[in-house]
């Protein structure tokens, strides 16, 4: 494993099995009566969020707390980064303060590895969403969850997602999830196919390692997995779609379309989802749709990842263990 | 002023050569000349060439001193062995009154280091609405000759179309930074294949193109003349191409860095790349360099950006544009026009002294290496090759994409009308 986790293109498989893998045993402690390893006992994580993200601060809010982490959550609305202050020495002010590890949500792509690689501080950087460029954490329990769907969570472990067909529609060219997503299901040995309006397709997806298609009904039936990306209704007014309509009658996911897809297939959503948009309430609501499942694995999955990063070679979950190394 | 002999220089890169400077004048050139009552400057077998003119220089003073100031400016112009600079005209305030130019220019003169020519802004406030008074500018002490909005594309078609027309009363030279604006909005980098991954915004290639080739058609309707600021593209390459081949009459730029570096760089995320146009691929860069060798491309400028410290050291997307250059652009020609047998150093004299002085009507520079001409030459240790090291600039900025790069060539001499501004490579 490395230092930092910056993009999902950095894991090599056998890192991304060995997070994945180790995110099931974090599952297991979710089932426990107490919810908490001392694995992190001392360390201190703080949540460098520049952006307003609810859902990914509080799952890894919550990785840290069951971790025995002390957390940090620092918000830049009303901060000092709103009277000008730079990342650069927000994260050295925080640095003086004895973080060790820097988990940070910033709207510029690239701030994350910037602030890993420019030397400014010596904290592991976890990257939870930058600009247009990388969701990691995302991807990992979004593999996470296919695995357990359509491996297996016991047949799953120490294995890939090779031949698994995943199908990702919507928003491809403002989004994070759908960059990470095609790095890391690669990685894994899935075949992914990116399916929207060739508005909303970045120029040079051509080169991405991912078929690229503008009819979702012609790819449904071929899919074991859907995910569909939120597709924000001001995209209208930049002209990528004519109406919010034809946009959901084209590239929304119906009761209908998702009769399209094979028995086994399962309907993904990163959220927060556009009701009426991307998805319709009675596909997001079916039991087919694993978005409420994709949360709670985010838990398991930022555990993993911070266990991995900065708990060292300790075995994570050992009952018996009572102090830290 | 006393003679100078510069002794067994290759002028021009040819066989070498003894050149005597009398006062501010060549007085003579050629073998075995007598060193009698002469300071004695053993070249050694270095090129000598006319000293180099920028047709693209941003030299921040008024408003930017913290990155550079004229006398910063043109001591990096002196070190990079120019002789002639032109002053971008998006200083605070903007240079589009002749009382802005006026002070530029005098600073220039006092300074001393390099003759600094102000551009002058072709719309009140870079703002592209209304023509600033570019013939009150033209008649100023500063003499503006060409006009730009660099920084900002004017991309109104009818103000362009006025401008163009406009200065063609005193011969004046409109340049275009073209870069249609709706195509750029939120642009961060090159739009290709590094962009889509970086998911950093992309700046088109097409909004270069077609700001070109509406100027060139508009050109050629009102019969001027337009020149293209930092041409970055091969598809500018063959729009300029098609352009003089129908005798219209536009000439180009392209900067150093843009015969150089790709947008490959970009994924370091170092805003130490990050620059307006932005850097390409390499198939652009070799059409660049074809160009510039065959003349479709008509010089090289460097478009000296300088920046303070803190607006590169930041994310990129809140990092400032540019790059300094006017004290590398020499070695990067020579890394990727001369080594690689392109042009030759008579080649060199011309894009970058000869034309340039020619399209921005620097009475004076760009002149022949022979008797009677202006004394503005420069020494070039050819032989030379060492990593650039950004502690060792005259610039007040340090925000070059070269450090550490291991580049040919190193100015040691330039002299200015007769005068040494720069000595065994040290400033006078």
């Amino acid at each position: 494993m490395q230092r930092h986790l910056i993009s999902a293109a950095d894991l090599t498989r056998d890192d991304a099995v060995l997070i994945l893998d180790t995110a099931e045993e974090m599952a297991r402690v979710a089932d426990r009566p107490i919810k908490k390893l001392p694995t992190l006992r001392g360390r201190t994580v703080v949540n460098l969020f520049f952006e307003d993200s609810t859902r990914t601060r509080i799952s890894f809010e919550a990785a840290e707390k069951r971790l025995s982490a002390d957390v940090i959550n620092f918000t830049a609305k009303g901060s000092s980064v709103s009277k000008g202050e730079s990342l650069k020495d927000t994260a050295q002010t925080l640095e003086a303060m004895g973080v060790d590890a820097v988990v940070i949500r910033h709207g510029a792509s690239g701030a994350p590895y910037t602030l890993a690689n420019s030397g400014w501080i010596d904290a592991a950087v976890i990257n939870a969403g930058d600009g247009t460029h990388q969701h990691p954490t995302q991807a990992l329990l979004d593999a996470f969850t296919m695995r357990r769907r359509l491996v297996g969570r016991d047949t799953g472990i120490g294995q890939d997602l090779s031949g698994k067909r995943i199908t990702l529609v919507g928003d491809v060219l403002h989004s994070r999830v759908a960059r990470s997503n095609v790095d890391l299901l690669h990685t894994l040995g899935a075949e992914v196919t990116l399916v929207a309006p060739p508005t909303l397709l970045p120029v040079g997806v051509g080169t991405w390692p991912c078929e690229v298609s503008y009819d979702l009904d012609s790819v449904l039936p071929k899919s074991d997995a859907v995910m569909m990306l939120r597709v924000q209704r001001e995209r209208m007014n930049a002209a990528f779609f004519p109406t919010e309509r034809e946009y959901s009658r084209r590239y929304g996911l119906d009761g209908d379309r998702m009769a399209r897809l094979p028995e086994h297939a399962i309907v993904m959503h990163p959220g927060p989802m556009v009701r009426g948009m991307e998805i319709t309430a009675d596909v997001a609501d079916s039991d087919r749709c694993t978005a409420i499942e994709q949360v709670a694995n985010g838990v398991s999955i930022r555990m993993a990842v911070l266990y991995l990063l900065l708990g060292g070679n300790e075995p994570a979950v050992t009952p018996t263990r009572t102090e830290e190394k | 002023m006393s003679k100078i002999l510069i002794r067994g220089a290759k002028v021009l890169g040819g066989a070498p050569q003894d050149v005597l400077i009398d006062g501010e004048t060549v007085e003579a050139v050629g073998t075995g000349l007598p060193a009698e009552g002469a300071e004695v400057v053993e070249a050694d077998g270095k090129v000598l060439l006319p000293g180099l003119v920028d047709l693209h220089t941003h030299l921040r003073e008024p408003g930017r001193e913290d990155s550079e100031t004229v006398l910063t400016g043109t001591r990096a112009a002196a070190s990079g062995g120019f002789t002639a600079v032109f002053a971008m005209a998006n200083t605070f305030p903007v240079a589009d009154t002749a009382g802005v130019v006026e002070q530029v220019w005098r600073l220039g003169r006092e300074h001393g280091y390099c003759d600094v020519r102000p551009i002058g802004a072709v719309t009140v406030g870079l703002e592209g609405q209304k023509l600033a008074e570019l013939g009150a500018m033209h008649e100023s002490a500063a003499g503006v000759t060409v006009f730009s909005d660099d920084g900002k594309c004017v991309h109104d078609a009818v103000i362009m179309r006025r401008a163009l027309e406009y200065v063609k009363a005193f011969d004046g030279v409109v340049a275009q930074h073209a870069q249609e604006p709706r195509l750029t909005e939120g642009a961060q980098m090159n739009e290709g294949v590094v962009s889509a991954e970086l998911g950093l915004g992309g700046w088109p290639a097409v909004a270069e193109e077609s700001i070109i080739a509406r100027d060139v058609l508009l050109a050629d309707h009102v019969g001027s003349r337009v020149h293209i600021c930092h041409l970055s593209t091969a598809g500018s390459v063959e729009i300029v191409r098609w352009a003089k081949s129908r005798g219209i009459r536009v000439t180009a730029e392209v900067t150093p860095h843009h015969l150089l570096l790709t947008d490959e760089l970009v994924r370091t995320y170092n805003p130490v790349y990050k620059v307006n146009p932005p850097l390409r691929t390499e198939r652009d860069v070799m059409a660049l360099r074809e160009a510039l060798a065959d003349g479709t491309i008509d010089i090289v400028a460097t478009d000296h950006a300088p920046h303070p410290h803190e607006d590169k050291d930041c994310e990129w997307a809140a990092a400032a544009m540019g790059m300094v250059g006017l004290e590398t652009a020499l070695s990067v020609v020579q890394e990727t026009m001369v080594d690689t047998g392109l042009l030759d150093w008579a080649g060199v004299a011309d894009r970058m002294s000869a034309r340039p002085a020619q399209i921005g009507q620097a009475t004076g520079h760009g002149r022949p290496v022979s008797a009677g001409e202006p004394a503005n030459l420069i020494l070039v240790d050819t032989a030379y090759r060492g990593p650039v090291d950004p502690a060792g600039f005259a610039s007040r900025s340090r925000n070059t994409p070269y450090q550490g790069r291991e580049l040919p060539g190193r100015v040691t001499h330039t002299w200015l009308r007769g005068k040494a501004t720069l000595v065994d490579g040290k400033l006078t």
